[in-house]
Formats: structure tokens, C-alpha cells, sequence
């Protein structure tokens, strides 16, 4: 278990716009970051999306299926519309994936960040459990938590043509990319919502770093 | 290196958590939330909820519990039991379940596997097998299916399931510890992380499950009479060289 404690200060009140591409579990996320005093709505609403303080890709599935969800609604565009104007956008999981372009699985993600999603390869896959993540640079999501547990559920990862979007991996026969922040963009190949103390940690972070990015 | 994992199960029956032997005489251990929240709290690494009549007295799922869950714990949990379909299965997951376990209505149509893979991703599916001496049975144990457990497994996993749940019926509540036999059979025949279940009794039990191959070890009994077992159990994994998560 991990002895990390954040303060649950940096949060209050922030509307947090949380993508609904119709094949989520967003009632956890949703829940962990109300812990974390944001003010969380699950939407398909481009403009609520569009105009939030913060805006989360998260769920699970796949690339193709979510980038198709997100399509539907015109989320795609909102979300574009929002990085074009270096407005801050989080990716959780499958979300980190789609800020990345095509994927072996078949789809491609938002293309905001240069690089393809591909199945890991493992004797285990998917890979899920605790693992330890392990900064790869300075980190605003990770900031108190480089080097503890967290939760991951996944067969697949992003593989960033610049390495230096990476601020953390985990290994699972193999370095895989744990974290990613650049300019208006943040992900987490991990799922924060399930990763106890250190999980909420990162939401924490995650909604202060919305105030500064 | 992932961790392996320990993961408490409760078996819900008419919503209070029940234990038994070999998949009979069920007594009562308390609240489903309340007792998840405590493992939570004594350092589970995972939750299994099964609503183990479900099935057998055709109830729905237990999404008020499941949905509880999903609000007050902060780690990841499996719902089963009563899962007919796909319908069901995306009910628990949308309820907030992290995984859904399907058994009987996945070895009667394994395409539900593969629905449930293409919607929600192989790593949320789990494929629940419950065997007696080494073949799968369906039914809470009472019907006998005539497949080998490794077969149906390796069938399961091609069909999408990303997690075998591994249970032995002949070791079930016995806490004489997990059939390694059948955990390492099944464990070498696919590529999935398998979870043993049935007859642990201590430490020394979980650590030979995982030198088997398993990736987690379900354990029920010893914990649900008492709690503080919990990150006993773990620390003394931990002193047998199998490191926990940090």
C-alpha cells in the first residue's frame, strides 16, 4: 500500500467534462474525482465539452470503437477545438490511447500526439494489476507518486514518435509508456480512479494541473 | 513487474456476503460494501462480487451493490453471477464493475465472450470455470459438462475472455490449498492472466499458486472471519519472495 497522501485542496469546485462515447465505466472516474472536490458531468455535449475548465477522455474498450463514439456526437471536434486553443485535455486508459493516432486494433485515436497504439507483447496479456510506474522526466500528474503502485487494465499501448511526451513507464516484459504530458495534453495509461492513495493523488494533480496548463 | 495479486471474493446471496463448503451449507459474513470498503482499506490488491444464486433462482444482477461499489472503493472490483448475456454483463459494467465474470451463459454461447470484447475490451471480460477433477461443471456445481477445464479455457481466451477465473470445486472452502495441478494446466495453455480459486488456506497456498503460474489468488474463508488476516497474508508473501503492491 502506498503511504502517499495529497492534500484534497487543489480541486475544489472545478467543472470537469468527462467525453461520454457510450462504452464506458465513467461512474468510477466520476466519483473519485467528486472525492477529489471537482464537479465532474458525464456529457455528449460538444459545447459542455468544448467549454469546460477541463475536458477527460477515459472508459474502456477499444480505439476504433471510442473514436467512432466520440465522432457521433461531434465530441472529436470539440476536443480538437480545445487543444487548438491550449485548452487542457486528459486522457485516462483507452483515453490516453486515443490521444495517439492509429492503432493495431484497428481505428485510429484523435492524432493529437504523433505515434501509433499497438498490442503489447508479453507472455501476459492483457496486462493488468499493479505495477510500478517509473518517472521518465518531471511530471505534473505524477508529482508525489513516481515509484509507487498503480492499477493497470490493458492490451494495448501508445508508442509516442517523441519520447519526450513521456514522463513515466512500467515494465511488463518491457518499458511501456505509463504517462504522457505535452502542452494542453495529459494522459494515463493507468486507471487513477482504482489506484487507492496514489490514485487519487494523480486526480489531484491532474486538476491542478488543469488551472495551469 | 506487475504484482501478483490477492483478491478477497464475496459470494452475495440475497444481498448479505455468504460463505461455504464446497459450494454448500452457506453461512452469513455480513454487508457487501461494508466488507469490501474494510479489505480495501487492509490493502486488497482486487474484489470479486458474485451473486452466487442468481443464476440458479433467475434474479437479475446486483447493481444496487455493484453501483455502491463503485462509489466508495478506490480499487478495482469484478462483478458475477446471474450474468445471462450481454445485456447483463454491460448492466454490471455500466453500474461501475471494472470486470464482469460470466460462466455458465459463456460455456452455453461463447460468442458473448467475443460481443463483450469487441464493446468493452478483452482486459473487462472474465471467464469463470468451475471444475471437479479437472472438468468443467456448470450450475453452482451440479451439472457436470464433460469438457476438460484447460480445454474450455483455451477456447474461452480465442474467444475473447482477458482473465480465466479458475475455481476447484474438490477445494472450495477446504482451506487445504488451491489444485495446482488444474491451475498449472490452465495456466500454461493460454496467454491470460488466471486468478486460482478454492481451498486457500494460508500464505504458503497463494505462494505455490503463483509459482504455478496463476497471476492472482481468490481467497474467501480465511479472511471473511477475520479481516485483519488480510495484510497478514500479504507480509508473509511478501517475506516468501513474492513481491506486493507498494
Amino acid at each position: 500500500m502506498s503511504d502517499t497522501v495529497c492534500r484534497l485542496s487543489h480541486g475544489a469546485g472545478v467543472r470537469v467534462a468527462i467525453a461520454d462515447y457510450g462504452a464506458g465505466n465513467l461512474r468510477s472516474l466520476s466519483s473519485a474525482l467528486v472525492r477529489a472536490g471537482a464537479d465532474p458531468v458525464v456529457t455528449v455535449d460538444p459545447a459542455v465539452v468544448r467549454d469546460a475548465p477541463l475536458a477527460l477522455i477515459a472508459g474502456v474498450g477499444h480505439v476504433e470503437s471510442a473514436a467512432l463514439g466520440l465522432a457521433r456526437h461531434g465530441l472529436d471536434d470539440a476536443l480538437r477545438d480545445r487543444v487548438a486553443a491550449e485548452r487542457p485535455v486528459g486522457g485516462i486508459c483507452v483515453g490516453l490511447q486515443l490521444l495517439f493516432g492509429p492503432s493495431e486494433e484497428g481505428g485510429t485515436g484523435l492524432a493529437l500526439l504523433a505515434g501509433p497504439v499497438r498490442r503489447l507483447r508479453a507472455r501476459r496479456v492483457p496486462h493488468i494489476g499493479w505495477n510500478t510506474i517509473a518517472a521518465t522526466r518531471a511530471s505534473a500528474l505524477l508529482d508525489g507518486v513516481a515509484g509507487v503502485d498503480v492499477y493497470f487494465a490493458h492490451s494495448f499501448a501508445a508508442e509516442p514518435d517523441d519520447p519526450e511526451v513521456v514522463t513515466a513507464t512500467t515494465d511488463h516484459e518491457g518499458q511501456i509508456v505509463a504517462a504522457v504530458e505535452h502542452g494542453p495534453l495529459a494522459g494515463v495509461q493507468f486507471h487513477p480512479e482504482r489506484s487507492a492513495a496514489a490514485g487519487a493523488c494523480v486526480l489531484e494533480n491532474l486538476l491542478r494541473w488543469s488551472r495551469s496548463a | 513487474m506487475v504484482k501478483k495479486r490477492v483478491i478477497p471474493c464475496l459470494d452475495v446471496a440475497g444481498g448479505r456476503v455468504v460463505k461455504g463448503v464446497n459450494f454448500e451449507r452457506l453461512r452469513e459474513m455480513g454487508q457487501p460494501v461494508e466488507l469490501a470498503r474494510r479489505y480495501s482499506e487492509l490493502g486488497a490488491d482486487e474484489l470479486v462480487f458474485l451473486d452466487i444464486t442468481a443464476t440458479l433462482e433467475g434474479r437479475g444482477p446486483i447493481l444496487d451493490v455493484i453501483g455502491r461499489a463503485a462509489d466508495e472503493l478506490t480499487i478495482p472490483f469484478t462483478a458475477g453471477g446471474g450474468v445471462t448475456g450481454v445485456d447483463d454483463a454491460r448492466d454490471l459494467l455500466l453500474a461501475g464493475a471494472d470486470k464482469v465474470a460470466i460462466n455458465r451463459a459463456a460455456f452455453d454461447d461463447p460468442g458473448i465472450l467475443t460481443s463483450l470484447a469487441a464493446e468493452f475490451g478483452s482486459q473487462a471480460v472474465v471467464c469463470a470455470i468451475d471444475a471437479r477433477a479437472g472438468e468443467v461443471v456448470t450450475h453452482a456445481g451440479r451439472r457436470p459438462r464433460d469438457r476438460a477445464a484447460v480445454e474450455w479455457a483455451r477456447e474461452a481466451v480465442e474467444r475473447g475472455a482477458g482473465e480465466i477465473l479458475l475455481t476447484s470445486i474438490d477445494a472450495d472452502g477446504t482451506r487445504a490449498g488451491y489444485d495446482l495441478e488444474l491451475t498449472r494446466s490452465v495456466a500454461a495453455a493460454v496467454e491470460v492472466p488466471v486468478i486460482a480459486s478454492g481451498g486457500a488456506g494460508e500464505a504458503r497456498h497463494m505462494a505455490e499458486a503463483f509459482e504455478v503460474g496463476a497471476e492472482a489468488a481468490l481467497i474467501a474463508s480465511i479472511v471473511h472471519e477475520r479481516p485483519e488476516r488480510l495484510p497478514e497474508l500479504k507480509a508473509e508473501l511478501e517475506e516468501a519472495g513474492w513481491p506486493m503492491r507498494r
